[in-house]
């Protein structure tokens, strides 16, 4: 379980986050939802370790043991799409970049660089790359954007049967409800 | 490509270069026959006659060598050094405070008075060497770290976030990101390297050198010899830096 005690996060004067609490099984898919601004991302950067909170704490969720997907793609454009893979996996790990290129579909791009890349497929990158780190939660902040909704439902199936604990930000409704939870922020 | 598409190509180039050159060939001609006299500004066929002479004698190959050595040697000193000074200036405060300020002056410094300066220093012969190196080092530096400052952030908090070490973040951050910027600073110092060397190679005549051959020749009042050796610069000059752009030339397909 993660506990979230009276989280409080300011940018400035704007405050993203107001004493929030909620508790969030660590297993499955759990969809956070909500209107754009009510900081659905911020609490996903806090739960990655990327952001300090002003007030309150998180407990149950070690920052190292997660992967985290940004909002933006944040690709390399001087690296190929198989590279980005190789970069970030563990020294001795036994599952090829392949598996996380066909989970997410793009299997056939290896040599592409992200400019010949759509949108949608570099947002796969990104997830691949994410999924190559090998981490035990994924904290995955709107990972289908640009997907198209039958892709995305079949990655987001494979996604559950990874059997990861992840935390996604989604913005479609028929994606949240496919999830194994909702929680409203 | 085709054999067809790949000629007009070429002779586009070629017309590109050759129509310039004959202009100003001619211009030079005209000057020359209404000045009328040869040592005031000889004429190309002069200039051309004495570049050939001058070809013909080991001095000339020793002296271009010797020059082209001291510009290169003093190039790498400047691109080394600067790009040390930009990393350690950018991450480390105390260098910032001690060089950078240091650096400014440096490229403030008229290169005449450095010259001079060093001319009671240093041996005759590592002067425009030297000389290259420091200014081409404030070039480097200030490209160098404004392209620091520009790396992007988002991708230094990915970084951060996905666990890769200094080196990596180096290997597969930094070094992609500066490449414009040092490519910049290379070809801009390299010119300014040649100007420097042969500068100083004028004001301290070193045995085997192209700016001696030009103070020999100007003391001589040998004009047509003071243009062939300009010639001999600009040449080098111009066959080197293509030579460097094309080293440099971004490979890959990924300069998104």
């Amino acid at each position: 379980m993660i506990q979230v005690d009276h989280l409080t996060v300011s940018y400035g004067d704007k405050v993203a986050l107001d004493h929030v609490s909620l508790t969030i099984p660590l297993d499955g898919v759990t969809a956070l939802v909500g209107p754009s601004g009510c900081g659905k991302t911020t609490l996903l950067r806090v739960l990655g370790g990327l952001l300090t909170p002003d007030q309150g704490r998180v407990t149950g969720l070690e920052p190292d043991s997660t992967a985290f997907l940004f909002q933006e793609n944040r690709l390399l454009p001087w690296r190929t799409v198989w590279q980005h893979l190789t970069d970030v996996a563990p020294r001795h790990t036994a599952t090829p970049p392949e598996t996380w290129l066909k989970l997410v579909e793009l299997e056939g791009e290896e040599k592409a660089y992200p400019a010949a890349l759509s949108g949608g497929m570099a947002r796969r990158l990104a997830l691949a790359r994410c999924l190559a780190l090998e981490r035990g939660v994924l904290l995955l902040d709107e990972p289908f954007t640009g997907v198209d909704p039958q892709r995305a439902q079949r990655m987001l199936q494979r996604l559950k049967e990874l059997g990861k604990p992840v935390i996604l930000v989604a913005h479609e409704p028929h994606l949240a409800q496919s999830c194994d939870r909702v929680m409203e922020l | 490509m085709t054999a067809s598409t790949m000629c007009p190509n070429w002779s586009k180039k070629l017309l590109r270069i050759a129509i310039p050159l004959a202009v100003w060939l001619g211009v030079w001609q005209l000057a020359s026959f209404w000045v009328g006299r040869e040592l005031l500004l000889p004429s190309p066929y002069a200039v051309a006659q004495c570049l050939g002479q001058l070809s013909c004698t080991p001095e000339f190959w020793l002296s271009a060598g010797y020059t082209l050595l001291r510009v290169v040697s003093g190039l790498v000193g400047g691109v080394v050094l600067g790009t040390v000074l930009a990393f350690l200036t950018r991450f480390c405060i105390w260098a910032d405070w001690v060089f950078s300020p240091a650096i400014r002056v440096l490229r403030a410094t008229p290169v005449v008075s450095f010259i001079l300066l060093v001319y009671l220093w240093v041996s005759r012969a590592n002067i425009p060497g030297l000389i290259a190196g420091m200014m081409v080092l404030p070039v480097v530096w200030g490209s160098l770290t404004a392209g620091l400052k520009a790396v992007d952030g988002q991708l230094l908090e990915m970084a951060r976030a996905y666990g890769f070490s200094s080196f990596k973040t180096l290997r597969l951050i930094y070094l992609p990101s500066l490449r414009p910027h040092f490519t910049g600073a290379i070809l801009n110092g390299f010119g300014l390297a040649w100007k420097s060397g042969v500068a100083a190679e004028v004001l301290c005549p070193p045995k085997w050198a192209i700016g001696s051959s030009i103070q020999q020749a100007r003391q001589a009042l040998e004009t047509p010899e003071l243009f062939a050796w300009t010639l001999v610069i600009v040449a080098l000059s111009l066959v080197l830096e293509g030579l460097l752009g094309l080293w440099l030339k971004p490979r890959g397909e990924g300069n998104a």
